[in-house]
């Protein structure tokens, strides 16, 4: 077992974790925060996306006590504390940006990485940003077209 | 994933003593090592995490005005600060964007995966590789498949890469895995020229000599024409036979070529 302490959110958490526990089974069975999806478990899907000091991040793949001392954000962190959406989630919703929804707040989580490093993408960055997050639905016109939205183009 | 220990020391020496107990590995960013601990393929009774080791992590230039890079920088590090251009764009473009936030050079060199990407800039960029021990040429790095020079318990510290005239990487993507299904890298040096394969053979990365020996009596696309990288040995799959990853090699190292030319 490991002590960790970090900020989520904005907000700080402390608690002791086994050193095998992964920062997504973390953030969703002890901290009950479960807009962090688990897809494949396997690195490849991106539907765990966080942010760990801003970076976009797989939290399948990174250990809990790795994030010891980091500021992770997840989806539960995106709208504003009256729950209104911001301009991401807005845009993904206006351009029906999701179907099943499954993938989507590791989207979001990609789409608010990518706006922050290159606050007006073109398609083609987009869709390169976007490789390591899939989308089962196939919805990716529209994913494309809410980030584009959101990033005032 | 088995239960095993965490240990993440401050310094290398820290780090060098952990990894002396039997069983412990070495935890970069962890983009290989953790899914083959859940699928159960690894099984560290240790893992050593280098990520709070300062001295492991970032860029500089030494004396030589070679470019050292700290084994536990990110891809995503090395591509927004390299001054090392090819080298830069062939990080930008290792798996995707969460990865390249994660993984690092010294974990990729360490893992040596036959389709991974860094291996092939090593190779032709004739870099150095320095542990806790010694300085491995790349040349004696590479040892095969999954296999490199590094003994029980030896650390990569950083990698230094002379900086060549000229250099491109060229990668045929395997969509799915966003790794290589072949990639070659060009380093034209004033004296000579080193071409890397991965992806490609069965035995890992490789220097293609026959096309190293056309560059260095012609620098030109035209002088690979000719050059014929034999299939025998190369890896065949689904995803591409031996003979296809051959004529790959070959298309991949005349665009590389091609690309040097038009900016030089």
């Amino acid at each position: 077992m490991a002590k960790i302490a970090l900020n989520v959110n904005g907000q700080p958490v402390s608690g002791d974790v086994e050193d095998r526990m992964l920062l997504s089974a973390y953030l969703r069975d002890t901290l009950e925060l479960t807009g962090t999806h688990i897809g494949c478990d396997t690195s490849q899907c991106g539907a765990c996306s966080v942010h760990v000091n801003g970076a976009l991040v797989k939290s399948c793949t990174m250990l809990a006590v790795e994030a010891d001392g980091t500021d992770v954000g997840t989806i539960e962190g995106q709208a504003a504390s009256d729950g209104s959406l911001n301009v991401i989630q807005s845009a993904f919703k206006q351009h029906h940006g999701l179907q099943c929804g499954y993938c989507t707040p590791g989207m979001v989580m990609a789409a608010a990485a990518l706006l922050k490093e290159t606050p007006k993408p073109t398609e083609a960055e987009i869709r390169s940003y976007l490789e390591g997050n899939i989308c089962r639905c196939t919805g990716y016109h529209n994913i494309v077209r809410a980030i584009q939205a959101a990033s005032g183009q | 994933m088995y239960e095993f220990e965490f240990i993440r020391p401050k310094n290398i020496a820290g780090a060098v003593e952990a990894l002396a107990s039997e069983d412990a590995q070495v935890l970069a960013g962890g983009q290989t090592l953790l899914p083959t601990m859940k699928q159960r393929l690894a099984s560290p009774e240790t893992l050593v995490s280098v990520a709070a080791i300062k001295e492991m992590i970032g860029l500089c230039t030494d004396d030589d005005g070679r470019l050292c890079i700290g084994a536990a920088t990110t891809h995503a590090q090395v591509a927004a600060q390299s001054n090392y251009r090819a080298l830069a764009q062939m990080a930008a473009h290792i798996g995707d964007p969460a990865v390249r936030n994660r993984g690092t050079i010294g974990g990729s060199l360490a893992n040596n995966d036959p389709a991974a990407c860094y291996p092939s800039a090593v190779l032709a960029s004739d870099a150095t590789v320095v542990t806790n021990m010694r300085e491995i040429p790349a040349d004696a790095y590479f040892q095969g498949l999954f296999t490199t020079a590094l003994e029980e318990g030896e650390l990569i510290i950083e990698v230094k890469f002379p900086i060549p005239e000229a250099a491109c990487y060229k990668k045929f993507l395997q969509p799915a895995s966003r790794f290589a299904l072949v990639g070659v890298f060009v380093a034209k040096f004033p004296d000579r020229c080193r071409v890397a394969v991965t992806g490609a053979s069965e035995d890992g990365v490789f220097r293609w000599s026959d096309a190293e020996e056309a560059l260095n009596s012609e620098f030109s696309s035209d002088a690979l024409a000719s050059v014929l990288l034999e299939a025998d040995g190369m890896i065949s799959d689904v995803h591409g036979s031996a003979s296809y990853r051959s004529h790959i090699a070959g298309v991949m190292a005349q665009r590389a070529v091609s690309e040097i030319v038009a900016e030089t």
